[in-house]
Order: C-alpha cells, then structure tokens, then sequence
C-alpha cells in the first residue's frame, strides 16, 4: 500500500511537471536531472548533430595559423572558476596516468613528455561563448603519442580527466589529427597554472571548452565518458 | 469554376501548396533561430547590449546553441527546397522577378501615400524588392552562420565573410535585415489582413491573372 502511495505520488509530480512544461515550452534543457520533452528533442538533435560532425571532419582539413603579431596579448583565462582558484599541480612530483586500451600503461612525468618529439602551432581558440583569441602552444602530438603508448586507435573515444575536477573526451579522428597536442608550452613558456599547466590539451579543430586543462589522467576507450560541460548541454562533437 | 459554368477547371491558388507549407515551416526555423540565437548572442554581446532574457529561446546558452543547431536544419533543408522549387516551378521568373528600378521608386512613394492598392496575386516592385531583398538576407545569414559553426571544415564560408571575428558581425547584420523584414511584412498584413487566409487556404487566383 505505501508503494502504492508512493507511486501514485511520482505520478502526480510527473503530471505537475509536465503542466509546467507546456506552460513554459522550450524553457528548459536546464536540469539535467529532470529531462522534459524539450530536452529528449534537444538531445536526439545533439547526437544527430555529433554524427553530422564526424562526417564534416576531414582529417586533413588545417585548422588556419597565424603570424606571431596576431597573438592574443595578455591572454584571456576562461574557466568555471576564478582564475586564482585555478589548481596547482607539482611539476616535479607530476605524472600523466595512462588507463584504457592502452598496451604500455606506463605514467609518463613532464621529463619524459618533453624528451619527445614536440610541435608548434600558432592557432585560433574560439569559445563556444562567441569570442575568440589567438594563442601559441608547443607540445607532444597526440597522435604520436597514441601510437607510442600503443593505443588502440580503433577505439571510439579519448577521454581526459583533470586536477581541477573538469573532464572531457574527444573522437578518436580528432585526437589523431596532426594539429591536436598534449601542450606542455604556452606562448613560448612553459604552461602556467591558469592556462593549464603541467599538461592541456591544445585541439584547434574544436570549441575551447574541448581543450581540458592541467590533465591528469588520459585513457583510450569505446566507453562514452561525456564532459563537466558536455553532460549539462553543450553538444559532445563540438569541432570547429 | 467559371462565371458562366463553361469549364470544371480547379481554381489555381494564390499561393500553391509547397510554397505555404515552406512559408510557415520557414516561419517556425526562422523565429526558434532567432530567439536561440539571441541566449547565444547574450553570451559575448558584440554591441554594448544584450536582449532581454523574456525574448530569447533556451534558458542558458548550453540551451540557445542546442535549440540553434537543432533548428538549423529544418531552415537549411525547407531553405533549399524553396530554392529549387521556385527555380524550377518558375515561381521566382513568374512573381519576383523584372524588378525595375523605376517601378520600385513610383510604388514605394505611392505605398508611403497608403496609395498602392494590393493586387490579389500579383507582387508589387516594393514587395519583390523585399522578397529578394529577404532571400538574399536568408543566404547571407546562413552562411556567415555556417561559417561560426565551422571556421575550421567550412573555412570558405568563413572567408568569404571576412574570417571568423567579422562573420559574428555579418551574421548579427543578416539577423536584423530579417527582423527587419519581419516587422514589415507583419505590419502590412495586419494593414492589408485579407492576404493572411491565402497563404493557410491557397485561395483563388483572379480570373486572368498569370
């Protein structure tokens, strides 16, 4: 009986919920622990708009450079949180851990990243927000990096934990294409704190908020894994 | 239906019915990407304000850019089929086009006078100018949004619009052309309300009228 009640309750609110939705149509995509009409919809079109992506990436297609006076200066910081609030991790003590299908789980420390071969690019970040910014970053191609840590590249996603607690994954066409790196160097200098240091992400062939700062842990899987921002609405695929 | 009951022909319509179903198909796209694309333009104003919160579709920008890129599609793909269809039906050759400078100069000065009476079926040289002048902000805003979205694949499309940081500007102008257009348009038929019930019914061509 009192399950009975219980039930006869949720079905209540539910019917309660779905009066305030058709009172405020198209208002929400807000909570995303309480999914609405508006939201099933939103989220279909967002995973028909991440297969579309997939199919817009061409690989070999650059993401445009520039010339050294159009670097953004000083550099706009950009988080969920304050810029002193911005984590600071060790380089000394600092290791990269490796998790996934990956053969040589190895961790990798800042030394050993940088004892490989490094890349260069002077590219535009833009944020899903409008703005843009032109940045230089110099660090270990991702690709390169996949194949030395023998990862399955045939897997799906590459996913990235962070020591600020934001997280993200990216496709797996996009993690081996030749502009995407493991940055170590931000405008000739080694990353600082706010722009994610020790390691970030620099992947000009997708929005900002798809290049996870001061990363911890990287791990190569079919396993969907989402983002701090992509679970609250913003489309997975995200590429420029 | 003929006056003198000679002939059993169907009336032709004002408007045929895939260019109604594409008129308020384009109505629904158009309003739901303007208003999602309002939350977006909130986000980084590119002007020294911002829209009022009441006028915009999607509570955050997470939701403005899913509601934007949900319904791009719906205006991308009911854009294109009024492309080929008005080409190909000779619509656009029958009702839009010679636009002649001169006709445009007498019917906008005798439109302002409330002198230029509606023809049923027939567009006059102001409304052919708007229409194109519509048509060609539709193209604008479509690609300089193409080109946001994807400065990187579609690289053209945002080239052709003066790169990235200029193609928000292009976007923003083509935007307001459009609203601009809206207000218009919805002002003449709140002026002139018979021409509303055409565009849902069809309605009946005047007897010779091409």
């Amino acid at each position: 009986m009192k399950q009975l009640d219980l039930n006869r309750r949720k079905l209540l609110s539910r019917a309660l919920a779905l009066g305030a939705i058709t009172a405020l149509p198209g208002c929400n995509y807000e909570d995303p622990a309480h999914p609405d009409v508006a939201d099933w919809f939103l989220h279909k079109m967002s995973a028909f708009n991440d297969e579309m992506q997939a199919l817009l990436f061409n690989p070999n297609t650059l993401a445009p450079t520039f010339s050294p006076g159009m670097i953004t200066n000083p550099p706009r910081f950009n988080a969920f949180y304050d810029m002193s609030q911005a984590p600071v991790v060790d380089p000394a003590t600092y290791a990269l851990e490796l998790g996934g299908q990956i053969q040589d789980k190895q961790s990798w420390t800042l030394a050993a990243l940088r004892a490989l071969p490094q890349e260069g690019q002077i590219t535009r970040f833009v944020c899903v927000e409008g703005w843009r910014v032109i940045g230089q970053w110099s660090g270990v191609p991702l690709g390169y990096f996949l194949h030395r840590i023998g990862a399955d590249v045939t897997c799906k996603y590459v996913s990235f934990k962070c020591a600020d607690g934001y997280y993200s994954s990216i496709d797996m066409a996009s993690a081996l294409h030749p502009q995407t790196i493991l940055a170590l160097d931000f405008l000739n200098a080694p990353l600082t704190a706010p722009f994610g240091a020790p390691v970030r992400l620099r992947i000009p062939t997708k929005l900002g908020f798809k290049n996870p700062k001061s990363i911890m842990q990287l791990a190569v899987s079919n396993v969907y894994t989402g983002g701090y921002w992509e679970d609250q609405g913003y489309n997975w695929f995200s590429g420029s | 239906m003929a006056r003198d009951g000679s002939t059993q022909a169907r009336p032709r319509p004002i408007h045929p019915w895939p260019l109604r179903l594409m008129h308020w198909l384009n109505a629904l796209a158009i309003v739901m990407m303007i208003g999602s694309g309002w939350q977006i333009y909130n986000a980084a104003p590119l002007f020294n304000f911002s829209i009022p919160e009441t006028l915009t579709i999607g509570a955050w920008l997470g939701a403005g850019i899913a509601w934007h890129l949900a319904f791009l599609w719906l205006l991308l793909a009911n854009g294109l089929a009024y492309l080929i269809w008005g080409f190909a039906s000779g619509h656009f050759k029958q009702k839009l086009w010679p636009i002649l400078p001169g006709q445009v100069m007498r019917e906008f000065i005798a439109a302002l006078r409330f002198k230029l009476p509606h023809q049923k079926g027939v567009y006059n040289a102001v409304q052919k100018l708007l229409y194109v002048g519509v048509i060609f902000a539709g193209l604008v805003v479509v690609i300089s949004g193409l080109g946001i979205w994807k400065p990187v694949q579609l690289w053209f499309f945002t080239d052709l619009c003066g790169g990235y940081y200029i193609a928000r500007y292009v976007h923003f102008f083509a935007m307001a052309s459009i609203v601009a257009f809206m207000a218009v348009h919805i002002l003449l038929v709140l002026m002139v309300p018979r021409v509303l019930p055409p565009m849902i019914t069809g309605g009946e061509m005047p007897e010779g009228q091409s």
